[in-house]
């Protein structure tokens, strides 16, 4: 029986086991959108705008690890998507985008609503398709699948013109596509392995450094048991966040720019440093030529183009790191760490990742305050975004799924929630793109309706997307928005302050900044302003028992608090400012 | 910077050269030269890349050529043995008093003359790359009108023993006999 090309690519989703869209219509895909009507088992998310579709399908991906998927129009629809395609590709995300297309016979006529998608984002993409025969649909979203999902994953774009989606074919879903040009390697070189096994074993001062690879790829058992075979300490990038647990002693937290000082400094003193799914980033490295000078390297990574890309590493293993790990660790045994790993607590405990503020845990530059004074003066001593987070991680006990927007709130975030899990932070660490917050929260919840999820945003991100509140309170999602408002575009403030002589070039959103609490509730949803350290927990608890809504919490804190410690762009580790 | 002769087969579809060389300038790498033409396997064509870069950029381009779905296979020729090829045609000012030096100098550098009239000759040369600078710097005082180079091909040879000296190693005919006129010219 012949099926429509819509019908056809319907079917190719449920094929492959896609249960949820997120979506915008548009002229050229009402002939898949009149299928989406009466199809049943799949169900569609109607956005607000095309990029919060693609966080959207972005954030259910990084939740679940399977590929988000993305329906929407040509032209305007198309171009929305770009963001959220890099987003998603920076971070290598499975994704699959589904554009419609002019009719084939209009394409390169400038038609309404016509733009080269396929053009526009062949660099943003792993890959990257335009259908003309509607024959070659079902082939098509097989490669898609496999493509964005196997390998380093990534999106996937097809572009799929209207008079295709029209057209009628006969369907039959291909088996696992053999594609001549891609065929990623998983399992790593034995000969490299047996190697990297000596090294780990004969090193006195090794360091575990852990990337968003190592989530994608499902490796955390793998790192904790080498971890404690080896005895090494452990750091995670941004995206490794949750890779290994923050509360095990042989966590060293997140090193880089914002990470922790005995982080970065035993990234620089160690003898050996074994990368896992991590890439050497700018924000990791810092200056690249001081960057763990004296140390042998090992990396491990599933994309050959990751190695010897920044940093000549001595040991190169190319391979799915948890395939790579199960190889690795029964031939490692117990270094010699003892050393070395009291050297680290040392550091712990005389370089901790501190706050000051009002009534919590790290109550440093406080003495000699009279504590009345501190509760009644909210302008002197504000809410400490800090305490905030590390309050709510505690009172979640490190459990809810945390999507963060860009900025300083970010780092404050990826510092003090306490990570524990894989997955549980969804954040976009190489696109940096401000506005992802929201919609990735809503793909979150959509992924796990029971889980807690929290959107750490700031002022200057909740802004760039925050239509999608409207996409939340339609489908009675309880996202908590825990917004820390400081008025100003807080990251760029701190550079300015710090590099550029407090010159404060248009960061300041004052006095144009909205009622949060009241735009909340135009939109549906529940708004709680916070003043207060103390006042923390009785919002969160306030915010926790609704369960049909978003819940905005307004936290006004510190107009010009800093992330510390901060390594400047382009300097070296030990060029750190600790505050 | 040395220069590097990478030689792939990618798929034979509408996009792939796009891919490739947005994926030159997206990473700020250069290319010299570039020829595309069908390879052997049906569906398939061969490209043929001169590039420039030290070794970790080289590296890295050829590692990125292998991330592009559509690229099957990737070789840098660079210090293999293997033959290289550019083809261009010169369109040469030619009166009648010159037509007989330039037909000379086709001659020496096994030149084809393809096209003639009063005013111009039209030769074709084939060779590697010094092979037709050669050629070019010789018949440019006549007064060249238009160029058109091909960019090398390349392919490796079958023996691919590192010992064999390449057959292009020695100083070939075409280099003594021009310097030869040089000298003679001189």
């Amino acid at each position: 029986m012949k099926l429509s090309g819509a019908e056809i690519v319907i079917e190719c989703l449920k094929k492959e086991g896609v249960d949820i869209v997120f979506g915008y219509p548009g002229g050229v895909v009402i002939p898949t959108y009149d299928v989406i009507q009466r199809t049943t088992d799949l169900r569609h998310i109607l956005v607000r705008h095309e990029q919060g579709a693609t966080h959207m399908a972005d954030g259910y991906a990084r939740a679940t690890g399977k590929p988000g998927v993305v329906l929407v129009s040509s032209g305007p629809g198309a171009t929305n998507t770009v963001t959220g395609i890099a987003t998603a590709y920076m971070d290598s995300i499975p994704m699959i985008v589904i554009t419609g297309q002019v009719p084939v016979h209009l394409i390169g006529n400038d038609a309404f609503q016509e733009s080269d998608t396929v053009g526009i984002t062949r660099p943003i993409t792993k890959h990257n398709f335009l259908i003309k025969e509607t024959e070659d649909i079902a082939q098509v979203f097989a490669e898609a699948f496999h493509i964005a999902t196997t390998g380093r994953p990534g999106p996937v774009l097809i572009d799929v013109p209207k008079d295709v989606q029209i057209g009628e074919a006969e369907f039959s879903y291909p088996e696992r596509p053999d594609i001549r040009g891609y065929k990623p390697r998983t399992e790593g070189h034995p000969k490299q392995i047996r190697k990297a096994a000596e090294m780990l074993t004969s090193a006195r001062k090794p360091v575990i450094y852990v990337g968003g690879g190592a989530i994608i790829s499902e490796a955390s058992e793998e790192i904790r048991t080498l971890a404690r075979k080896l005895n090494a300490p452990v750091t995670t990038t941004l995206m490794g966040l949750g890779a290994y647990p923050e509360n095990d002693p042989l966590s060293l937290k997140m090193l880089g720019m914002h990470g922790t000082w005995y982080a970065n400094t035993a990234v620089m003193m160690c003898d050996l440093l074994v990368c896992i799914g991590a890439r050497f980033d700018d924000r990791v490295t810092g200056k690249l030529e001081e960057f763990s000078p004296n140390s042998k390297k090992i990396h491990i990574d599933i994309d050959p183009s990751s190695l010897n890309k920044n940093v000549r590493v001595d040991l190169p293993i190319v391979g799915d790191v948890k395939r790579v790990l199960q190889q690795l660790v029964p031939l490692v045994e117990r270094a010699d760490t003892e050393e070395w790993l009291n050297q680290i607590e040392e550091w712990k405990r005389d370089h901790p990742l501190t706050y000051a503020n009002t009534i919590g845990l790290h109550e440093e530059g406080l003495e000699g305050v009279d504590r009345e004074t501190v509760e009644k003066d909210t302008d002197q001593f504000p809410l400490c975004a800090q305490y905030a987070i590390e309050r709510i991680g505690q009172l979640t006990k490190g459990e809810a799924y945390v999507v963060t927007d860009v900025g300083q709130h970010q780092m404050w975030a990826a510092q003090w929630y306490g990570f524990s899990n894989p997955r549980s932070m969804i954040t976009s660490g190489g696109l940096g793109t401000m506005g992802f917050g929201l919609p990735a929260a809503i793909g979150a919840q959509f992924a796990y309706p029971d889980r807690e999820v929290i959107v750490f945003s700031g002022d200057g991100s909740i802004q760039m997307n925050i239509q999608e509140m409207a996409t939340a309170v339609a489908c009675g999602l309880p996202i908590k928005i825990v917004l820390l408002n400081n008025g100003y575009l807080g990251m760029v403030r701190q550079w300015q302050e710090l590099f550029y002589a407090q010159r404060y070039s248009e960061v300041d959103l004052r006095d144009s900044n909205p009622d949060f609490v009241k735009l909340a509730e135009a939109y549906g949803a529940v708004g709680i302003r916070v003043f207060k350290d103390e006042d923390v927990e009785g919002a969160w608890l306030e915010a926790s028992k609704i369960k049909d809504r978003p819940v905005m919490l307004d936290m006004v804190i510190a107009e010009e608090g800093n992330v510390y410690p901060m390594i400047p762009a382009g300097a070296a580790s030990h060029e750190m400012i600790e505050e | 910077m040395a220069r590097h002769t990478i030689s792939m087969v990618v798929e034979n579809r509408f996009g792939v050269l796009a891919r490739i060389s947005g994926l030159f300038s997206g990473r700020g790498f250069n290319i010299d030269s570039i020829a595309v033409g069908e390879a052997a396997e049906p569906g398939t064509a061969r490209m043929t890349i001169v590039t420039q870069g030290d070794e970790m950029i080289i590296e890295q381009i050829i590692k990125q050529l292998n991330r592009l779905v559509d690229v099957i296979r990737v070789v840098d020729l660079t210090g293999e043995n293997f033959i290289n090829r550019e083809l261009a045609l010169i369109k040469v000012n030619a009166s009648q008093a010159t037509r007989q030096e330039l037909v000379q100098i086709a001659d020496i550098f096994k030149a084809k003359i393809v096209d003639i009239n009063q005013k111009t000759i039209m030769l074709e040369a084939t060779g590697n790359e010094d092979k037709i600078d050669a050629i070019i710097t010789m018949v440019r005082p006549f007064g060249v009108r238009e160029i058109a180079r091909t960019g090398r091909v390349a392919l490796a040879r079958e023996s691919t023993s590192k010992d064999t000296p390449s057959p292009e190693a020695p100083q070939p005919v075409w280099e003594r006999e021009r310097k030869q006129i040089t000298a003679d010219l001189a």
